[in-house]
């Protein structure tokens, strides 16, 4: 191993130490592991946005001869130089322009995405014959469907949860909270394996404990 | 004793048995040959039939579909290997693609758009290859309309036309009951508590950018937040990842606080960039949290591995926290660590009902009108496909299809 790699080990142990060190409480070894992540962060972000949106999507393509569509990057860096006249307070209303065609652009092209994957494919879905199949297969069937029904129910706004239409809506947040608690349970275990994987770098890549 | 030489008899079942090891020999490299499958010379088996190419439909000039009835010989352990595709622009066939032994379609979308092709596909055999049959000339176009997806236009349409109609109907001013929201009534608790505590408010709006429909609803929350926050003079504390964040949310703090009459009170530290970089972002939230010790936490926005960090912390500090996001993922997290959490598309709809906007307001009754069709879709198509499975007749199993079909979609 060399100077600079074990130097490199050293860097990250520590500042590993150091993040973790917050279990116990606040202290300056976590401020300052903390200012260095936020500040070497920050500035690689900027870096990165730079060279990629900057350099690569509008200098190199409106500046390529060849280029067929070299006036289409103009567009983003109009709405760009927008974003920056709120710098200004008698044009400041301009910066509002770039963000209505962010979010109107995102939403109109998400729309149809999301209706498919998130509404037709899941009712077609949830259209099953409920008596069918072994035993397992008809709970399987009852949950998908009634539990699908039932989330709807829970999700529907125009109405009071009172009454029947309150009892479906309760076996909905049954429903859903029998799912967010398979799902903690599931990520709990995912978090545990990174965890392990930093174990397994102090233990074995630093301290050479475990090979 | 002389020596007896024996019998020329004695040599007989030798002999045999020698004469056999050519027979043996000759038997094991047939034998051989048989299970290698080498050197085993093949009649020509018959050519693929039928073949037929046709443009792909529903798509942009991208695609030639190719279709053929399997050669007579393709069966298991019979002479044919596999197909080739051959196309032709002009007069010279070049090869496109060899496919596995039972393939009987493939889609060639190595092509340009308007060109003529012509096609003709081979039997591999160990021999060599037979070939089928040129198709006519056919070009790939490109069709405007996708029929395919016209059960998805006509709900869409109807659920648009909806929200549409809402939004002009509370454009009148006509009043569109929406039930409350368990988390909404806690938003006012929330910042009382932190009023009689006489410390800050901090308000996390998720990671993701201004496009994301979630920091819009977090956003819109925070309107109405920051009304509170100015009436009562008390700290609000955001740090934001995204610079357009920044940027709305100051722009949304400032309107508050004009709009409560004390535009001197904003200043623009309220909202501070931290970094894109997730974790970055988090450990200098989790910092500002155990130092400045805010009151209440609000968490509304598009949340991912973080969510459970922030909750936590804030949990550790005592701070009252509402959280909100459609992440289906981070929702136990908040549901477990959070004294309010509202689920899903309640964050969209407590942004409606706190902005009180007709075009919110309108947005969220449309929606509404396509769950209800979704619900009665839910019951109708499980009734139907239940009594088609116990014979009810030939109209259930007729109509659970057209269930199916209708919100199924194909592309």
């Amino acid at each position: 191993m060399g100077f600079w790699e074990i130097f490199g080990v050293w860097l990250a142990a520590l500042l590993t130490l150091g993040i973790i060190s917050f279990l116990y409480r606040d202290n300056a070894f976590y401020k300052a592991c903390e200012a260095i992540f936020v500040g070497i962060s920050a500035g690689y972000w900027a870096i990165t946005y730079f060279w990629d949106n900057l350099y690569r999507k509008f200098y190199l393509q409106v500046s390529d001869p060849a280029g067929t569509e070299k006036y289409v990057p103009w567009i983003g860096f109009v709405l760009g130089i927008l974003m920056l006249t709120r710098l200004f307070k008698k044009i400041g209303w301009l910066s509002r322009w770039p963000l209505a065609f962010i979010i109107g652009a995102t939403a109109g092209l998400y729309m149809m995405t999301y209706f498919v994957s998130n509404a037709m494919v899941q009712i077609s879905a949830s259209i099953l014959p409920v008596f069918e199949g072994s035993f397992g297969d008809i709970i399987t069937n009852l949950l998908v469907s009634g539990g699908t029904f039932c989330g709807l129910v829970y999700f529907f706004f125009s109405k009071e949860h009172k009454g029947v239409f309150g009892g479906a809506a309760r076996v909905g947040i049954w429903v859903l909270m029998l799912t967010f608690g398979a799902s903690f349970g599931y990520t709990v275990m995912s978090r545990m394996s990174l965890m392990l994987g930093r174990l397994d770098f102090l233990f074995g890549d630093w301290l050479k404990l475990i090979k | 004793m002389r020596s007896r030489r024996p019998p020329i008899a004695a040599f007989v079942p030798s002999l045999f048995f020698l004469s056999l090891i050519p027979f043996i020999f000759l038997t094991a490299v047939a034998q051989s040959d048989l299970e290698t499958g080498e050197n085993i010379a093949f009649a020509p088996p018959e050519p693929p039939t039928g073949v037929i190419a046709l443009d792909h439909v529903y798509d942009c000039g991208e695609m030639i579909d190719i279709s053929w009835t399997l050669s007579a010989a393709d069966t298991a352990g019979g002479p044919v290997t596999g197909y080739e595709i051959f196309r032709a622009e002009a007069d010279s066939f070049v090869s496109v693609s060899v496919l596995p032994l039972g393939t009987n379609t493939y889609s060639d979308e190595k092509i340009i758009a308007g060109t003529p092709y012509r096609y003709r596909v081979a039997a591999l055999y160990t021999g060599g290859a037979v070939l089928s049959e040129i198709t006519p000339p056919v070009s790939a176009g490109t069709e405007i309309i996708n029929w395919n997806l016209l059960n998805l236009f006509v709900i869409g349409l109807f659920v648009c036309g909806a929200v549409i109609y809402y939004i002009t109907h509370a454009k009148r001013g006509k009043k569109l009951f929406i039930r409350k929201i368990a988390g909404l009534e806690a938003i006012d608790e929330a910042i009382g508590r932190a009023t009689e505590m006489g410390r800050p408010i901090l308000f996390v709006p998720g990671i993701n950018d201004m496009d994301d429909v979630q920091t819009i609803a977090g956003i819109t929350i925070l309107g109405k937040v920051a009304q509170v926050v100015a009436a009562y003079d008390i700290k609000i504390n955001m740090p934001v990842s995204r610079s357009l964040v920044m940027t709305t949310a100051r722009e949304t703090i400032k309107e508050a606080y004009i709009g409560a009459g004390r535009p001197d009170a904003y200043n623009d530290d309220m909202v501070r960039y931290v970094t894109d970089e997730q974790f970055g972002y988090v450990a200098a939230v989790d910092g500002v949290m155990v130092r400045e010790k805010p009151a209440t936490c609000f968490y509304l926005g598009a949340f991912f591995a973080e969510s459970l960090i922030l909750a936590e912390t804030g949990n550790s500090i005592g701070a009252i926290q509402i959280a909100g996001t459609a992440q289906p993922a981070q929702l136990p997290f908040f549901v477990a660590a959070c004294d309010y959490t509202l689920i899903g598309e309640e964050l969209f709809a407590a942004s409606a009902y706190l902005s009180n906007e007709p075009k919110q307001l309108g947005s969220l009754k449309g929606q509404d009108v396509g769950k209800f069709v979704a619900m009665a879709a839910i019951i109708i198509g499980v009734i139907a496909a239940t009594l088609a499975e116990f014979g009810a007749g030939s109209f259930f199993v007729e109509l659970s299809d057209i269930m199916h079909k209708l919100f199924t979609v194909e592309n």
